[in-house]
Parts: structure tokens; sequence; C-alpha cells
């Protein structure tokens, strides 16, 4: 152990001494032909679609590459007023979890659906950090579809990462917490009665997710995770933190053991026990919210059970494996042999090999158990180490070419590796702190190895001083060559943590243009102009209403009175692309709403006082655009003002209207 | 380049439209015919593309009655999809009122219209006419050929034809 502490001090200072580490300036950095290599002309498409993480944000961003250019922010787990998301009446279920309304999270990482361990195109999944779900966001809409909580679950960091069928997405708690009955405890009873969960979700075919069960492991910090491939199929592994189950102040104490653990979970014993019915069914709370593509509305549906499995009980589902040391990426190479373990406070990279696992898992070279866990011997299940190769490494990704690109907090770089021998081929520096880093598929089978970007923490001198609060980066390096060479960098939304690159065809070729008007089931759809119509019921109106270039129907209203709720039932009678209504009346205490072609939307207002209330289209839509507006009169409780409705009626004594 | 292969007729026919350089869809899909039409129609100043439109109708057969279930299609159609603009009487809306309509335009130039609505507007002379006194261009509301057609029947009917 202190042999040990001895020679990781000497590695870190060894470290420090390399001058490479120094991140310098952009200026020295770029070369001249980088601007060509990033430059992708008007009207011309990128390449890639890159998906980044928000982070405290709690959305998904689109970025093209090599451009750098934004194209959308998907909003998952955090309210955006301005597409009406958590603002519609259809949208609010998509946020509710067993706490209620949720409007904010974290989301952390980004996966993309694969099937044969390559990436298809079909969804992507985002985590939420802080009330722990998954959502699942369909790429024809670019839409979050999904969105399921965790039960037993704090802190969901180790996911939303799949199998390589996405036959399963996992999830795993950051924050060990009591399980079951009994959770009001002493928080320093920390060992004896904190838990961590790893659950294991079921995709269906059109994507639909469903606890299948989860594992209950002892109280330790799951980090992150990925899915074994190819020959390691069937298996998956996480990383974990705070080994030594401190419950405060762990930045010093969880940093006391030399090694922590890489859980190995087999996934298809977890299966096999699970048929043999040796789960244990647990009463639980949690949300499932799901989106109807064809009503335009979300609903949430509490789920009550979920199945546990205990391995320390059910014998040959987890293995740990000692890692040194606070290991925090957890990545798996495109042959599925080796699997790279990034120990934060280390100062060398484990690689361990799937095949010596194996054996070591067949000839019982175990060095102890952890709460009724084996541990692997650590030699006996590592490849190799690579050493000296930076300071702080945190997330590793592939070419597919047999190297590693492994990103380093600490020295602020990114280093290229050969994984079969561990040399370090090659150092880029970035600006500055990189936390994750993304090649094309570069946690799948195949890898689309022509850029790796870093997603960087720190910005400081890189953009325009904005105050306090700076933007986070990303940069791109083209790794086409034997060098990396940074060619672009771009401010993002939130924080970016993971992202993940698709090229542009496996998504372009799917996208939805317009939602089919006769599709349209929305219990409100007005189906034409002639269906539009308000009606009353108590002290609810519903307003059918249409929009299209550029009017809506009704656009005047008379009879609504203080102390009604309104519900405005939008539908876009559009059918070309890219042809968005947007609808927002004054003093609305919520949002506008965004209506896509084809779609109905509804926004409740309820008016708080009486007088006329203008409403208006929010989205350019036509020359004609700033006169597509109307009025609602809103008259005292009680009034006896009829409920009327019209569209295109002038008075009687007006005759100037011209054909 | 591609002005060296227009034949002379073409030639005038554009500088009859006005000299615009909108018609280079239209007339590279039936380059004889246009030029035939095309110099007849001169003292119109009628452009051929305009005549038929710009799109995949070019000849559209039409019984002289009434195709009932066809029109009876195209009503639901209009409902959804174009009551928001057209009126059924002379009357315009946002856009023209359909009375009248079928005399005034062929049926190929209302189907290529509905269904290409896009290329009619930057190309076809008199789609762009009537976008000048409308101001509101027409949406593409993702009509079928069949969707098309029925409208059309049901334009027909409008206009009295039994």
């Amino acid at each position: 152990m202190r042999y040990r502490q001895l020679l990781a001090g000497t590695l870190l200072a060894a470290v420090f001494a390399v001058p490479a580490c120094k991140p310098k300036n952009a200026s020295t950095a770029v070369s001249g032909d980088a601007a060509m290599k990033a430059y992708v002309p008007p009207g011309k498409y990128d390449e890639y679609y890159n998906f980044l993480s928000g982070g405290f944000s709690g959305q998904m961003s689109v970025y093209g590459l090599p451009s750098g250019r934004l194209f959308r922010v998907i909003p998952v787990f955090s309210v955006d007023p301005e597409k009406g998301w958590g603002y519609s009446e259809e949208t609010k279920p998509m946020l509710n979890t067993s706490h209620g309304f949720v409007p904010w999270d974290d989301l952390h990482h980004t996966e993309l659906s694969q099937t044969n361990g390559e990436i298809d195109g079909r969804w992507i999944f985002g985590n939420a950090n802080n009330t722990p779900r998954v959502a699942r966001i369909d790429l024809k809409t670019f839409r979050t579809v999904e969105i399921i909580e965790l039960p037993n679950s704090a802190g969901n960091h180790s996911s939303p990462f799949i199998t390589e069928n996405t036959e399963y997405v996992v999830a795993g708690t950051r924050f060990s917490v009591p399980v079951g009955d009994k959770t009001d405890v002493a928080i320093d009873s920390y060992k004896k009665n904190f838990k961590g969960t790893i659950s294991f979700i079921r995709v269906g075919k059109e994507g639909e997710m469903d606890i299948a069960f989860q594992l209950l492991l002892p109280g330790v910090n799951f980090d992150l995770s990925h899915a074994g491939k190819g020959p390691s199929h069937g298996w998956f592994f996480f990383s974990c933190y705070n080994t030594e189950q401190a419950n405060t102040l762990l930045e010093v104490n969880a940093s006391q053991r030399d090694k922590d653990f890489i859980l190995a979970v087999n996934w298809k014993k977890a299966e096999e026990y699970l048929k043999a019915g040796k789960g244990v069914k647990q009463q639980v709370r949690y949300a499932h919210n799901t989106w109807d593509e064809t009503t335009h509305t979300g609903k949430t549906e509490i789920r009550k059970e979920v199945t546990v499995l205990d391995p320390a009980i059910l014998k040959e589902i987890c293995y740990f494996i000692p890692c040194p040391k606070s290991p925090h990426g957890c990545d798996v190479d495109p042959t599925g042999e080796y699997i790279v373990g990034s120990g934060k406070l280390a100062a060398l990279i484990p690689v361990f090999s799937y095949t010596k696992l194996q054996k070591a898992i067949a000839d019982k070279a175990y060095e102890g158990e952890f709460e009724g866990i084996p541990v692997v011997k650590y030699e006996a299940a590592l490849h190799g180490e690579v050493k000296k190769p930076g300071l702080g490494p945190l997330h590793t990704e592939f070419d597919g070419k047999g190297n590693a690109y492994t990103s380093f907090f600490v020295s602020s770089e990114i280093v290229k590796w050969n994984i079969k021998d561990l040399k370090v081929l090659d150092r880029a520096s970035t600006f500055y702190s990189i936390g994750h880093l993304c090649i094309p598929g570069g946690d799948s089978k195949k890898p689309s190895p022509k850029y790796v970007i870093g997603y960087n923490k720190i910005t400081k001198d890189r953009y325009l001083p904005t105050g306090p609060e700076l933007a986070q980066s990303a940069q791109i390096y083209d790794i086409s060559g034997d060098k990396m060479q940074l060619i672009l960098d771009f401010p993002t939304i939130g924080e970016p943590h993971y992202a993940q690159a698709a090229p542009t065809e496996l998504i372009s070729k799917n996208s939805t243009k317009i939602f089919k008007i006769e599709e349209n089931k929305h219990p409100y759809v007005s189906m034409g102009e002639k269906e539009t119509k308000v009606t009353r019921e108590g002290n609810k109106v519903h307003v059918w209403m249409s929009s299209i270039r550029s009017h809506f129907s009704p656009d005047n209203i008379e009879g609504v009175k203080q102390g009604d709720e309104v519900y405005f039932h939008v539908t876009n009678l559009e059918q070309d692309w890219d042809v968005p209504h947007g609808f927002a009346i004054k003093g609305a205490n919520n949002a506008e709403l965004l209506i896509m072609p084809g779609e109905t939307q509804t926004l409740k207002w309820v008016p708080d006082r009486t007088g006329i209330f203008p409403m208006y289209c929010t989205d350019f839509c036509s020359a004609l655009h700033q006169e597509m507006q109307g009025y609602v009169r809103v008259s005292p409780a009680g009034s006896n003002v009829p409920l009327t409705f019209s569209t295109g009626k002038l008075p009687k004594a007006d005759t100037t209207r011209k054909k | 380049m591609k002005k060296i292969i227009y034949s002379l007729p073409l030639l005038i026919v554009m500088s009859a439209c006005g000299g615009t350089d909108n018609g280079n869809g239209g007339t590279g899909t039936e380059p004889t015919s246009n030029a035939a039409t095309g110099t007849e129609s001169t003292a119109t100043a009628q452009d051929p593309a305009s005549k038929k439109g710009i799109g995949k109708f070019t000849d559209v057969k039409i019984a002289p009655t009434m195709d009932a279930a066809m029109s009876d299609a195209g009503i639901k159609i209009y409902d959804v999809k174009c009551a928001s603009c057209h009126k059924l009487t002379d009357e315009r809306l946002v856009g023209p009122g359909w009375k009248g309509v079928t005399e005034r335009r062929t049926p190929e130039w209302v189907m290529n219209f509905s269904t290409n609505v896009d290329e009619m507007l930057t190309k076809d002379p008199e789609a762009q006419a009537l976008l000048e006194i409308c101001l509101v261009r027409m949406p593409n509301q993702n009509l079928s050929d069949d969707d098309a057609r029925h409208i059309y029947e049901f334009m027909r009917k409008n206009d009295g034809v039994k």
C-alpha cells in the first residue's frame, strides 16, 4: 500500500515535468489549414450530427460536425417555454415523477441506440442525474417521447449506456441510499443501511422502456459504465468509487484507498435468475411517461413494483475488479476484449482483458470478497497499464484502428495511445480542463474516426468575456492523420458532459417533415376551419382553433368570464415542412405554444381580469404574419354576454371590403 | 452554357414573357410543344407553361360529366386543407375564391399548382401573378395526385358541371 502511494506520487511528479501537458494558448495550437477542414459552405450539410448533453440545462443539443453549427436544442428534462415543453397541457405529463411535476434536471450522458454494436439512428437516450430518470428521444422527430423514473436510486449517473442490440439501457446510482421500507435512518449508518442499485431497463421493439430488474449492491458510488460487445456481449462494466463508504467530506474520505473497483455484471446470468423467479418483488413508486404521436399528447402512469436481484446471494452475476484510483470512465474497445478504467486520481491507465477476467473467474483467482461479491485479483484481469499518460484520466473513446483516445482533466489534454502495446502515440492540448470526449461511433463496434471532439469545462480567456459566467466549449480535432490537429472550437449550451455523433445520412433520411393531419387523433383536433368552435362545460371554455397562413379561426371570441379556465386547442392545418405556427395570449401565466404542421397543442389560460385580450402567432409564418392575430373579450363573472366566436365577420355597417 | 441549347422560337417566347429566367423548368420538359403554343399566344403574352403549369400533370383526361365519388372525396380534403383560405364563391379570402376556376384554368394547371406549389410559385408566371395579388404563398398542403384530382372534380361540381 505505502509503496503504491509512493510510486503514484513519483509518477505524478514525473508527469508534471512533461512540458507538453501545459496548454499555452490557441494561437500556437492551430495550424494553417484548420479553417478549411472545419468549413462547411452555406447551404451544405455537415458530415455528422453531434448530440451533446446539456448538463445543468437538462436538455440535449444538436450540432453539426465539423462546422460546430447549433441546429436544435431538444427539451428533455427541463421546461422550455420557447417550445411550450412542460407548459402545454399535452407536454406537462412528460415531466411528472413520483415527486410530482419536476421542471428541471441535469442531463449528463447521451447514448445512441445500436444494432449489432453499430449506431442505428433510431433513438438517443439521456439520463437525469438529480431526480433519477432515463429519457428516450425519437430521432425521426427529435422529440423526447418517453421518460422513465428509477426507484431505489439517487443521482442516476452511470447511465444511459446500452447493450449492443439496445436490449437494455442501464442506470446505476451515484448516491447510495437506504432502500426498502426503512429509509429514515442516521446518515452515519451508511455502511449498514445504504445500498447501491443498478437498474436494467428493457427496451422494446418500438423503444418502449420497462425496468426488467434491479441489482442490489454494496453502498458505493457507481460512476460510469459501458456494455461488453462481441465476445463480451452479455456483460456490463461499471466503475465505482467511494469503496471507503464515506458519508461526509468525500473529497478526502472517498480518496483513501489506492484502488476502487470496476464492477463486472454478467447480465445474461441475471436474466437466468430472473426467469427462475429468484427476484424479489418490491413495492415502490415511479413514473413512466410516454408520448403518443397520433394524439400529440403525453401521459403518466405511476408504476408500483420492481423486481430486485441480490448478487450477494445469487452468485455469478457480479465480480469486482480492483481499479486505481477513484475510477471514472469505464470504456470497452470496439473488439469487446479491452476494458479501460480511468482512475481520475491515478497516474496510469489500467486496461483489463475480458479473456483474462473470464479465466480469473474460472480459476477463482480472487483476493477476497466485498460485501459478498468476489474481488478478482488485479493482475489476474489486467492486460496492462499505460504508463505516464497524463494527469487526471477521465474518459476513453476508440478509433477502431487499435487506438484509444483518453481525456485528461488535470493536464488539459487528449492522449492517443495504442491498446495492444499501451504506448502513448500523440497528445494534444485542450482549452481547458476537458471532461468527456467523442469520436463518432467511438463507443460502438464500428467507429467513424475522422474527428475527436473534446468537451471542456473551462473557457476562461477563449471567448469574449460575458460577465462572471462563461460558456463551456467543444473542440474538434482532425484525427485522420497520425497526429491530432485542432481545427475548430465552439461554445455550447449548458455544460456538455458525454456526447455522441453519427453520420448525417443515418439520421437525416428519416427526419419527419410534417405530421399528417389525417392521422391526428387529438381529442380536440379541428379537422379544418369548419370544425372550429368554442364550447363551454361549466367554467371550462374549450376553444377549438385552427391556424394556417395567416389567420386563426376563430379570431374573435366573446362570452368568456372571469373565473373561467380557457383551453386553446390549436390545430396547425399546414402540411408543409418548416411551417410551425405559434400561439400566445396576453397575461398567460405559462408560455407560448409552438404547433408543428398537422399537430394540435393546448394552452391553458385563466384570465385574471376583464377586458379585451389580444392573441397572436409568434412564429413568423408569411408576409401577413403580423396580421395573424385576434381578440378575446373577458366579461365579469355572472355577465350575460353570450358565448360567440367568429372569423372574418365584419360589422354590418362596414361594406368596404372588396373581393 | 444552358442558354446555347435553347431554340430560337423559345428565346422569342422568353422575351415575350418579360425576359425573366423563370421559365427554365418548364421549357426543359416539353420544348417542342412549348415553342409551338408559345408562338401562337405571344399576342396575349401568355406563357406556355402557364396553360398547364409546371409539374407532373401534362395531360389530364376529363369526362364531360361530373364524377360524384371523386367530388365527394374532394370536398373532404377541401374542408381540412383548403377551406381556411379559399371560399367557394368568387370572393377572395387569403387565396382566390374558387367560383369559375375550372373555366379560368386547365385541370393540369390546377393540379400542378396544388401538388407542386413551390416550383410553380418560383417559375410559373400565372402563379406568380396571383402571389402578387394575394401576397401569401399558397402552402404546400402535401396533397397526393389523387387528392389533387378529387379536389379538381369538386371544383367542377362547384362550377355547375353535372
